[in-house]
């Protein structure tokens, strides 16, 4: 047992250990998200008033093409496989991933598929400009030269992903303890159990697609061309039978998260968790047929309209149902609110605010005015940063006493809580007004008639992306300095993972723990 | 530090008030989505507000419970947890419900978009063709074309003068149609993909190369509707704004007829032989005006955008010069449809002069004709 890490570099490099390869995976998206963040700002400070003040046109679509590729790939899905990483095995009593030699592979290639990536902001011809959707001909025929190592660079986080989904599928199918039957899983594990399955369905669709447009741009076929018989219609349609499973990849895992931590407050079991692991399963499938309300713009006839339209409304059903069982748990239970609790509360009441505006969004007629314009930008920020970003947070708050033995300090937590809720609001609400009242995304100039709701929106960024300092600072000083945590933490937690001592030793789990 | 558990509920009272009041407010601070100015306009309108307040009472009782949950059910008020998880019926009530409500909302969007896809028996005709980035409106009946790009200056832009009221949305020549009619819009794209986007019509639909795309309007009161590009086309996506004017059918006819006079000159133009210094004069303008977003206006280029100074294609044969500015290839649009045969003219003399590329040829309209003739 007296089998400790490695000394140095080489214990990062070379690690199988799951709780090793989790934590790199954590710093990674953190430092990505920062990067993301920092691109997202410039474009707030370009929008903060009428007329270009800062950068041009050019650089500014290269900032919103940076900005929602890296939060996508980098923040936020490695994010959630460092999740996956530390917790699962621990969760389901295994001593490590299934495949830990792949673990480490799967997540050392990614610097290198971003490194690729942000380096062409540098090239000739700059980074990326079409934004993160890269809709065919503006990727292929019109884009930059850094399209292709573009392209390089998303089959690299695409095999990333993959492996990664592998790995976590292998483990909960065979490691998990005796008597860990399936429907007792912890919700986390079941979410991502089907998170990675829509990853191994989708992320080589994503990788056709990118291959499809490498050809187009070097090997002379037509594809998306449509001078050449092509289609770039098609374009949209394959990118989008990725891309919206690929949204529900990046919720779902945050939907186990939220599961674990309501309960644990509220200090009572969750409530419906059968029909909870139903609805994810629901939503999972309902995210395979409802990818062309991305598209309802681009003249599909009219039954294919109708039938994308009623597909996607039924989604609000089983996450309604989700919604709803959340709020049940914390009926008539003995609630504390501590960080983690908060954010997990603002992502129940976000998230629904974003499910909302999604419904809207689902009636074809009404999304004539709403597509692609600021109201689909603000549905999207609610349903991705308080969805994603706060269940993230709200992850970290909760397990990092456990991943580094040490208390975080409650006061400081609740205020990043609270500026970040702020800055949240502040930043992406009035993005609905800009949106009704009719300003198009993805434009680095505008007419005065949105001047207002633009600058508070820019205002709002700056104070969200503050907060987010400050969670760096708490999360270094609670690492370095924090008080020790015991190993049970949260008075009403429940699951293997706090049956451990704090910090969790470097290897646990190596004699299954019985599970009744 | 000790923060108010209220907080969130009284922030939470404060911006969904903010929304509820917005058809009571307009102007810069506007809230809601545009009534527009037609039937179907005024019908989507009514439709996002039937939708908008839907999601209103279920916030209400679900985030409602919820802040009573959290008043109520707190450990600081001494709660005791009970121990209910499970309830098969609840569950089942809540799938119905919902599925119920769901059904309301289709059957109203489904009558909607019914009317929106009837695009038959057009009174009006017109081809609206996306162009990296200006607008090409085309009535192809009555055999007149022409392009709509933005009118805003510069200097508004970059803050040496001040914006006007329309700023980025203003354009040199509007769309025109007749009042009360029912017109057609087919709409495509002659190198990416944008769209078309009038708010106030409620219309937008993609324009796609290889695509004809189809809607339709018919507004009843003569006005100035605008609106702008919606799907992002590159560098100037911002750039390429949209204004429909709506005239009587006799003001609609006198400028057709107009438009039809002023066709037949530019025909007649492109017959006759010009001076070198003619040639170069005007082609410094159409140079700015069409070239100078991506060449820059000393000729200098940036990024993917080549240098016109010394540039192969400008110093080497007139034919290929030629092919490059009216049929494009790569990045570059083709212009063959914006330009008269005069402009192509007089624009590919001055690259082929200007800058210190100096090699001293010119190329007359009747060049471009034939050259275009012979494709």
């Amino acid at each position: 047992m007296a089998h400790g890490p490695a000394k140095g570099l080489s214990r990062w490099l070379f690690t199988t250990n799951h709780k090793d390869i989790g934590t790199m995976y954590l710093w990674f998206s953190f430092l990505m998200f920062f990067v993301g963040g920092m691109f997202a700002l410039v474009i707030r400070a370009e929008l903060f008033q009428p007329g270009l003040q800062i950068v041009e046109p050019e650089f500014f679509n290269q900032m919103t093409t940076l900005h929602g590729l890296i939060m996508v790939f980098g923040a936020v899905m490695p994010a959630f496989v460092g999740l996956a990483n530390w917790m699962i095995p621990m969760m389901v009593g295994a001593p490590d991933m299934a495949l830990p030699r792949m673990n480490n592979w799967s997540f050392w290639i990614l610097p290198f598929a971003f490194t690729a990536l942000i380096s062409t902001l540098f090239m000739e011809g700059g980074a990326p400009n079409f934004g993160w959707t890269f809709y065919a001909p503006l990727s292929t025929t019109y884009a930059p030269p850094s399209v292709t190592l573009f392209i390089f660079s998303v089959h690299i986080m695409g095999a990333s992903s993959i492996m990664g989904a592998i790995n976590i599928i292998a483990t909960i199918l065979n490691m998990r303890a005796p008597g860990m039957t399936l429907m007792k899983m912890p919700l986390f594990v079941w979410t991502w159990l089907i998170t990675a399955y829509l990853l191994i369905a989708v992320m080589p669709v994503l990788a056709g697609v990118v291959t499809m447009m490498l050809m187009d741009i070097h090997f002379g076929t037509s594809f998306f061309n449509a001078a050449g018989g092509g289609d770039p219609v098609l374009f949209q349609h394959v990118f989008w039978f990725f891309g919206h499973p690929e949204v529900y990849i990046m919720i779902l895992p945050a939907f186990g998260i939220v599961s674990a931590i309501i309960p644990t407050f509220a200090r009572k079991p969750l409530f419906g968790y059968s029909s909870m692991v139903y609805a994810t399963a629901s939503i999972a499938f309902l995210s395979f047929i409802v990818w062309a309300h991305h598209m309802f713009t681009v003249g599909m006839p009219l039954a294919s309209e109708l039938i994308f339209m009623y597909a996607t409304m039924l989604i609000a059903v089983p996450t309604g149902v989700k919604v709803f069982n959340w709020v049940t748990t914390m009926w008539k239970g003995s609630m504390t609110f501590e960080t983690p609790m908060l954010f997990s509360i603002a992502f129940v009441i976000l998230f629904t605010i974003g499910g909302f505006s999604g419904l809207m969004l689902a009636i074809a007629p009404a999304d004539f005015q709403y597509h692609d314009t600021y109201f689909v930008v603000a549905h999207f920020h609610y349903v991705l940063v308080p969805g994603a970003i706060f269940s993230i947070t709200a992850a970290v708050y909760y397990w990092l006493p456990k991943w580094s033995g040490r208390m975080y300090d409650e006061t400081m937590g609740k205020v990043h809580f609270w500026i970040a809720f702020i800055g949240l609001n502040v930043t992406f609400f009035p993005m609905h007004f800009s949106g009704l009242a009719g300003m198009p995304r993805r434009i680095p100039d505008y007419n005065p008639l949105w001047a207002d709701w633009n600058m508070i929106s820019s205002v709002g960024a700056f104070l969200f992306g503050a907060a987010q300092v400050l969670f760096l600072y708490i999360v270094i000083r609670t690492i370095v300095s924090g008080r020790p945590a015991t190993d049970q933490v949260w008075e009403g937690a429940e699951g293997l993972e706090w049956t451990v001592a704090s910090p969790a030793p470097y290897h646990t789990f190596s004699t299954p723990p019985e599970v009744r | 530090m000790r923060l108010s558990y209220r907080t969130p509920i009284a922030l939470f009272a404060l911006v969904s008030s903010a929304l509820l009041t917005a058809p009571a407010l307009a102007g810069e601070w506007q809230l809601n989505m545009t009534e527009g100015v037609t039937a179907l306009s005024q019908e989507v309108f009514s439709l996002h507000m039937l939708i908008f307040w839907i999601c209103c009472v279920i916030g209400v009782v679900v985030f409602g419970a919820m802040f009573i949950s959290m008043y109520l059910h707190r450990k600081s008020r001494g709660a005791v947890a009970d121990n209910f998880h499970e309830s098969t019926v609840l569950e089942i009530i809540w799938t119905i419900i919902p599925f119920a409500i769901l059904i309301g909302m289709a059957i109203p969007a489904t009558k909607t978009l019914v009317k929106i896809y009837d695009t038959d028996n057009p009174d009006v005709e017109v081809l609206v063709t996306g162009y990296q980035w200006k607008w090409k409106y085309e009535y192809p009946e009555e055999g007149v074309s022409f392009f709509s790009s933005l009118s805003t200056p510069k200097d508004e832009i970059y803050g040496d003068a001040d914006k006007g009221p329309h700023y980025l949305l203003e354009v040199d020549e509007p769309l025109i149609i007749p009042a009360g009619k029912k017109v057609r819009f087919l709409v495509t794209a002659a190198d990416v993909i944008h769209s078309w986007w009038v708010p106030d019509l409620a219309v937008k639909r993609d324009a796609i190369p290889g695509y004809i795309n189809e809607a339709w309007t018919r507004v009843e009161e003569p006005g100035l509707y605008r609106g702008q590009c919606a799907e992002l086309c590159g560098k100037d996506h911002g750039f390429m704004p949209i204004e429909v004017k709506v005239v009587s059918q006799e003001e609609f006819d006198e400028w057709i007829a107009e438009r039809q006079a002023r066709a037949a000159e530019i025909a007649e133009a492109a017959k006759q032989t010009l001076e070198f210094d003619e040639l170069y004069a005007q082609g410094e303008q159409v140079y700015q005006q069409f070239c100078a977003t991506c060449h820059q206006p000393e000729g200098q280029g940036a990024g993917i955008f080549p240098a016109i100074a010394g540039s192969p294609i400008a110093t080497g044969p007139v034919a290929d010069h030629l092919n490059r500015v009216i049929n494009g290839g790569g990045a570059m649009p083709a212009f063959g449809e914006q330009l008269t045969p005069v402009q192509t003219a007089a624009v590919v003399t001055f690259q082929r002069n200007a800058f210190g590329n100096n090699m001293g040829d010119l190329v007359q309209p009747i060049d471009v004709v034939s050259f275009e003739q012979g494709q």
